[in-house]
């Protein structure tokens, strides 16, 4: 009995939080055309979780790209037909882990580094000063780290993908000599812009899922240095989960 | 000021970065892309009986070096046969008027492609001419539908006559269950 009891109360308590983020959603909606006045400040939080997440992005694609590489090498040489790596690697990335990948980075390097600041901001009373002085925090502070996070993360995914592609290239076709004309002209013939639609749509809807929960978690995150820390790991964990249960969603959709 | 130029010249760099990535998705990566710098070309047609699942953007080859892309397939209604537009890289100007263009298959899972063989004549396909020599797509349904004609033929003569050898696969797969 008790144990019901527990579940249904954590049942509402999730509904509530979920309702909770959606109206936080709507209110950031309602504010973001006066936010968008002031690109300035778009462009910074674009520079700070866009262009300062770049080298991770980087890195972690060329290496994703070469692993794909390496792999579907190893495969495809069993059916002979080494040469259709370009078009297995290229969906790969483009569908699934040039946004699914990015978004899981993007979430722990730039969507940590919102949620702890604004939280922060929150423990020191910034966020009640900026109310003091008639200016709306939400208008002022989120949005623009919000949207900054949105225009990024396709950005991101795009980059991505394109290095992980080369990447993978550079194994199959540099070391594993698999001929040049074939992985390219194979992928031309096989990945359709369909394809990069639904890269595009995902990475764009993981960018506001990220984004999203950072500043939600960290606007409404416990005044006390332990509220952040949890706001900050909080963070990181519903994002992923969000990521990977949309990511589900979009590609049952894309069908 | 200086560290607002930094700041923008970082943010410009990434957002131009992205956009440059995105453009190379769209149009590298698929076979609806735009090719940059668009080489010199000229272009060539082919009439096939059956092209199997060739696809616009499919390789032309000669020696299995690629010459040229499939550009356009159409349905000739006279003839009744898939004529088929590929665009050649001018490089490769010299293909005899008496070559021959056959579709195979690359490797097991691989697409179709265009290979076309030389032949002996002194003149060469020009801008707009035809292969007259083509040789259609190796299609499995029809050579298990002769494998299996010769089997019903070879086993059981006098039972269900002789099949046309270039009949449709569907008839031959019946007549072997007859002869059963």
């Amino acid at each position: 009995m008790r144990l019901i009891k527990e579940l249904w109360t954590s049942l509402i308590e999730s509904l509530v939080g979920l309702g909770a983020v959606v109206r936080f959603l709507l209110r950031l909606i309602v504010v973001a055309p006066r936010a968008l006045l002031r690109v300035d400040l778009i462009a910074q939080q674009v520079f700070n979780s866009g262009a300062l997440s770049l080298v991770i992005i980087m890195l972690s694609g060329l290496f994703v790209g070469m692993v794909l590489g390496l792999q579907g090498f190893q495969l495809l040489q069993r059916f002979g037909s080494e040469e259709a790596l370009g078009t297995a690697a290229t969906i790969g990335l483009v569908k699934e882990l040039g946004p699914v990948v990015t978004a899981l980075l993007f979430a722990g390097r730039a969507g940590t580094a919102l949620a702890s600041e604004l939280g922060l901001m929150r423990a020191t009373d910034q966020l009640s000063a900026m109310e003091m002085m008639a200016v709306d925090p939400i208008q002022r502070v989120v949005v623009p780290r919000f949207l900054g996070g949105v225009i990024a993360m396709p950005l991101l995914a795009a980059i991505f993908s394109v290095i992980g592609i080369y990447g993978a290239q550079l194994i199959g076709v540099q070391i594993m000599g698999v001929d040049s004309g074939s992985f390219w002209s194979q992928m031309r013939a096989a990945v359709s812009l369909s394809d990069i639609n639904e890269g595009i749509v995902k990475s764009c809807i993981f960018g506001v899922a990220c984004s999203l929960i950072a500043v939600y978690e960290g606007y409404y995150a416990m005044p006390t240095a332990e509220g952040v820390g949890r706001a900050t790991t909080r963070t990181v964990v519903t994002s992923a989960v969000v990521i990977l249960f949309f990511d589900y969603l979009i590609t049952a959709a894309f069908l | 000021m200086r560290k607002s130029t930094t700041l923008n010249l970082g943010t410009g760099t990434f957002v131009l970065l992205g956009f440059a990535a995105l453009l190379f998705l769209t149009t590298q990566t698929t076979s609806r892309g735009i090719s940059l710098g668009s080489k010199p070309h000229y272009n060539l047609t082919a009439k096939f009986d059956n092209i199997g699942d060739l696809k616009v953007g499919a390789p032309v080859s000669m020696s299995g070096v690629e010459m040229g892309r499939v550009t356009k397939i159409i349905f000739d209604p006279k003839e009744y046969k898939a004529v088929v537009s590929m665009r050649m890289d001018a490089r490769y100007k010299q293909i005899p008027t008496d070559s021959d263009a056959a579709i195979y298959t690359q490797g097991l899972l691989g697409g179709k492609f265009i290979g076309i063989t030389a032949g002996g004549a002194d003149t060469y396909l020009k801008d707009g001419s035809q292969i007259d020599f083509t040789q259609s797509a190796f299609v499995l349904e029809n050579l298990i539908g002769q494998v299996l004609a010769n089997f019903t033929k070879s086993s059981a003569p006098a039972n269900s006559g002789t099949p046309k050898a270039d009949a449709p696969a569907a008839p031959q797969a019946k007549a072997a269950e007859k002869a059963k």
